[in-house]
Order: structure tokens, then C-alpha cells, then sequence
């Protein structure tokens, strides 16, 4: 190994697994959160406890690795779309949409210009769907049942549109490579409108009773602090990295698709601790309830939605690299073509794998207390990550 | 839906100017060749770095370039870019293997959150292995990101990283006595 190469292991780090090393002391205790904790996921993590304070922290996912990308290799490019959803059920218009820029820039398909607009459409509405789902489950994670029912009410505003989008409520295979499955409903536009609308006043009322709620406050302020320097350092991504200081986001950083046309604003804020990263993507779905307003201003009102292709389309041999933000921050496909319909590797960059690293670092050396408000701000869907 | 009769409204502006051809966006190849100034330029300072025998250029495309390097001197590499080019964190760490060859591919995808020029750039560092001897020297120490996509790297494709703090069990069930899952030779039953 190079001389040169200086140790950037943090020193919380080496403190816990020392102190692991020397568990002959009593006062340790190994406790496995999950996977059978309600609120865990299909997740478990492994945390030695010294007292009330957590000295050591070992992610342990998997338990719903399904083989994603072993499964790409033996179906074609067209056949993948359904399998490749199931990762992330309630955001599947993001997962399926960074795979079809990808296929379609290793085919080299231009979409229509219409289509561009509906399946940006359908991505911003899945983006809040998740959202909510993820609000949602915060809610009852810190023991606030309001806000568990409310968001999961609200929800099926966005699965209302999506249903009569794709003709499914969730897992709609709408976003494909050429454009989207089929055009926009009669009066789609105007219900769309509708919702909004009406979400927007929602947000209001979810602000009070639960973000200015001080018993929200208090679990969240402070707790769980991720410095700007180490959200770059360990490569977290979505309104993780934003709640950290940096202002980044695919969309803005390399628009894809109509993004470039559309103005709005990188929502982030300076603090990093658990309430910013709960924040955030409440600052996220109001940007977004924006996006869908000039999204549906700007679309074209005719044309075709999804360019022509071969039934089994493939493209020369080469790699692309395509990347969309999601719900849980950039999710990134690399393609491996040899020149055949099947894809020879398909690799899923996902975000909540990457902000799984941030598990550990925060854990350790906070109290057990505070677990479920950093776990969970920590935007981490576990099925994702397993793909 | 949505669908108007054509030729109904904008047939003035058709006659002025014929509507232009759809252009079928050009094959991988085309796009290499025209290698864009920007992306060649923080290649050429790796390569005037190193020697252009240490680093080959795979491809300079808009906002995706791709150098191969050997694995000996890779950690050197991945710090030069660190520390001067900007790219400050790895995407993605992904395993290829090509059996033909004997070898795996193992591509670190590195993006930078830090300098707004490079945003939307994805710099992929690639080296390869044997495949009957897999090692590689990890990159943890220069990119902490890259520490967990290693070690599924490990265990989907069985490349041991040296110097990787735990080259373990990650995503795959515990008693997992089979080979490397995403290697070719593994194969999912009745397929």
C-alpha cells in the first residue's frame, strides 16, 4: 500500500471497535435491532451498548436481497422493467427512469418530447408518494400517530393520479426506454391541478402538528449531527447530503430529460441534524408540488408519447452510466452491453445503500434513545438497498 | 388522448421552414471520437501525471470519461484525483466479469459533490484482476464512501480487497458456500 495514503477511519469508529475488543467487561450489551422490529424494515443492525450509549454499530442488510442484477443478465432490456420496480414499490417511476435513459443511450432512442413531460410527470408524482410513505413512518417512529395517518391519507391523493395515469396503484412499469406506456387521461390535468392544490394546504397543517410539534423538536434538534465534510467524505446522497449544507441534486446538477426548463429550487439547509433531514424533503415535496405545476403548464398538448422500438432492442457493445434523482437521492444504473438484447451487467447505484454508511457513523456515541430518529431520518429504505 | 388532427393549426410554420428530420441520436462509437474539451482536459492532467503508460484512456465522452490503470499504482492514482481533480466520492463500486479474458473489471464510479464544475461529471476508474486470484488493493483509505460497495464487491464477486477493514458476509445469507453470485460461471437454476 502507498506511503502517502493518510487513514480517514474516524476516531468514534476505532473508539467502538476497541471497545468491542475488550468486552470481557460486563457493562457491554450486544443488541440486534431487527429484523424483526416493527419499524427496522427488513433490516438489522447489531449495536453494543455501554449504559445508554451506543459505542458500537454494525449494519447487517440482506434479508431481502433478491439478486436484481444477476436477474437482468438473463432477460432482455424491455423484460427487466417489471423486475427492476420491485426494489422500490412506492417510487417505481424513478427506478424504471434512470434504467430507460440508460437503454435508450446505449440503443440511442430519442424520446418524444410529450413523453418527456409525462414520465417527468409520473417520477414527481411517485417522488411524493414516497415521501409520504417515508413521513409516515417517521411519524410512528417517534410515537406520533397523527402523523402516521395523515400522510398515508394523503398519499392516496398522488396514488389516485398515478392509477388513473398507469392504470395501477403502485408498481405501474410506466416509464420505459422511447418515453412513457401510453398518453395522459381525459381531464388528467385538471384533477392533477385539484390535488395540489389541496396537498399545499396540507403541508401547512403537517408543519404544525408535527414539525413545530416540540416533542418532534426535542427528539430531532441536535441529534445525530452529520458535518458537511463527512456527508462528502462517506458519499451520502439526497436530502441526507442537502441537510448537510450541500445544495445537490441530479436534477439541477445534470438535468435529464425537460429538467433544464423547468425552474425551481435546490431545497438543503446548514444544521445536518436528524430534524434537517426530516425538513428536507418536506421542503422537497412543496418544490415538487411546483415542478408538477410548470411541468403541466409547459407539456405539449399533443404528440406522440414514446418513440418506436424493435421488440427486442439492443445497441452496440459499450457502457453507459445514467443517473436520476429519486426519492432517496441519486440512483444511478451502469449498463455493461456486449451487443445482444440481454444486458451482460446491469449495476444499480441506489441511495440508500450509500446512506447506510452514515448508520454507523452517526450511532456510535449517541444514545439508544435517539436510534430511531437518526435511523430513520437517514431516508433508508432497506429493500432498495438490498435490490 | 390528447391527440389533435394533424396538420390542423401549425401548417403555416411547416411551409416556411420544412420540419427538420428526426435525428436519431448517434451510436457510442460517433460520441467517443468527438472526446469534449473539458472532460479531455482533467484526463490529459492525469495522464501528464502518470505517463500514458499507466493510464489507458478508455473513453472521453460528454461528462463520462473512464480511465483503465493497473492495479499496482491505482491507490496513487485514485489520491492524485482525490486531491486535485476534486472528485470527492465514489458512487458506486461495480464488478465485471469477463470470463474470456480470465479477468474482473472492477470500475469505481467517482462524482464530486464539493466543485460545482464537475457536478454532473462521473470520472470511472477502472482496474482488473485475475479471476482465479482476485485481489485488489482497496481504495477505503482515499474514498471512505467506496468502503461498503467494496464489500459487496467482494462477496458478489469474490475480488478481495487488501487493506478493506472487513472483507465480509454483507448482502448474501450467512452460510453462503456457493460461488460468487455475479460471476459468470454462476448459474441461476432452470435459466
Amino acid at each position: 500500500m502507498a506511503k502517502n495514503v493518510e487513514h480517514q477511519f474516524d476516531e468514534s469508529e476505532k473508539l467502538g471497535l476497541q471497545i468491542v475488543r475488550e468486552s470481557e467487561d460486563e457493562r457491554l450489551m450486544t443488541l440486534s435491532v431487527g429484523p424483526q422490529h416493527p419499524g427496522s424494515g427488513h433490516f438489522r443492525f447489531i449495536v453494543t451498548v455501554d449504559g445508554d450509549y451506543i459505542v458500537h454499530c454494525d449494519p447487517d442488510p440482506g434479508y431481502v436481497h433478491r439478486g436484481e442484477e444477476k436477474m437482468c443478465e438473463y432477460r432482455n432490456f424491455i423484460q427487466n422493467i417489471p423486475h427492476l420496480e420491485r426494489p422500490v414499490i412506492h417510487d417505481s417511476a424513478n427506478i424504471t427512469y434512470s434504467y430507460s435513459l440508460a437503454v435508450e443511450e446505449l440503443v440511442g432512442i430519442e424520446v418524444p418530447r410529450r413523453g418527456q413531460f409525462i414520465r417527468a410527470l409520473a417520477s414527481e408524482l411517485d417522488r411524493q408518494i414516497y415521501t409520504l410513505y417515508w413521513l409516515a413512518i417517521y411519524g410512528i417512529f417517534l410515537g406520533h400517530s397523527t402523523m402516521f395517518m395523515w400522510p398515508t391519507g394523503d398519499r392516496e391523493l398522488f396514488i389516485d393520479l398515478m392509477d388513473a395515469l398507469t392504470g395501477a396503484r403502485v408498481t405501474h412499469a410506466f416509464n420505459i426506454p422511447g418515453g412513457v406506456r401510453n398518453d395522459i387521461p381525459y381531464g388528467f390535468k385538471d384533477k392533477c391541478l385539484r390535488h395540489i392544490a389541496y396537498f399545499e394546504k396540507r403541508l401547512k397543517e403537517y408543519e404544525d402538528i408535527f414539525y413545530n410539534n416540540p416533542l418532534f423538536s426535542q427528539r430531532t434538534e441536535g441529534v445525530g449531527i452529520l458535518s458537511k465534510e463527512d456527508a462528502i467524505r462517506l458519499g451520502v446522497t439526497g436530502s441526507v447530503l442537502r441537510a448537510s449544507g450541500v445544495p445537490y441534486d441530479i436534477r439541477r446538477a445534470e438535468p435529464y430529460d425537460v429538467y433544464n426548463e423547468i425552474d425551481f429550487k435546490v431545497q438543503y439547509m446548514k444544521s445536518g441534524d436528524s430534524f434537517a433531514r426530516a425538513y428536507v424533503p418536506l421542503l422537497d415535496m412543496k418544490e415538487s408540488c411546483n415542478i408538477m405545476r410548470q411541468i403541466l403548464d409547459k407539456m405539449p398538448d399533443s404528440g406522440e408519447v414514446r418513440a418506436k422500438l424493435q421488440p427486442t432492442p439492443k445497441g452496440p457493445p459499450g457502457e453507459v452510466y445514467r443517473r436520476v434523482e429519486s426519492g432517496r437521492g441519486a440512483l444511478g444504473y451502469y449498463i455493461v452491453s456486449d451487443g445482444t438484447p440481454k444486458p451482460y451487467r446491469v449495476k444499480i447505484s441506489v441511495g440508500s445503500f450509500r446512506n447506510m454508511i452514515a448508520l454507523p457513523h452517526l450511532l456510535v456515541g449517541s444514545k439508544l434513545g435517539d436510534m430511531p430518529s437518526v435511523y430513520w431520518s437517514l431516508n433508508y429504505w432497506p429493500v432498495e438497498a438490498d435490490r | 388522448m390528447g391527440q389533435e388532427p394533424k396538420g390542423k393549426s401549425d401548417s403555416v410554420a411547416n411551409i416556411q421552414s420544412p420540419p427538420p428530420k428526426p435525428t436519431t441520436s448517434p451510436p457510442l462509437s460517433k460520441k467517443e471520437s468527438e472526446s469534449p474539451p473539458f472532460e479531455k482536459e482533467y484526463i490529459s492532467k492525469i495522464v501528464s501525471q502518470f505517463g500514458e503508460d499507466k493510464i489507458r484512456v478508455a473513453y472521453i465522452r460528454p461528462l463520462r470519461t473512464k480511465i483503465t490503470v493497473d492495479s499496482s499504482y491505482i491507490i496513487e492514482i485514485a489520491t492524485f484525483i482525490r486531491d486535485n481533480l476534486g472528485f470527492d466520492h465514489a458512487e458506486s463500486v461495480t464488478g465485471t466479469d469477463y470470463p474470456k479474458d480470465n479477468q474482473i473489471e472492477v470500475i469505481y464510479q467517482l462524482g464530486s459533490y464539493s466543485k460545482e464544475d464537475i457536478a454532473a461529471h462521473v470520472l470511472s476508474l477502472a482496474t482488473r484482476t485475475n479471476r482465479d486470484d482476485a485481489r485488489l488493493p482497496t481504495l477505503t483509505n482515499v474514498f471512505k464512501s467506496a468502503e461498503y460497495h467494496e464489500r459487496e464487491t467482494f462477496e458478489m464477486l469474490g475480488v478481495y480487497f487488501e487493506g478493506h477493514p472487513r472483507n465480509d458476509r454483507f448482502l448474501l445469507p450467512e452460510d453462503w458456500a456457493d460461488l460468487p453470485p455475479l460471476r459468470k460461471d454462476f448459474r441461476i437454476r432452470g435459466r
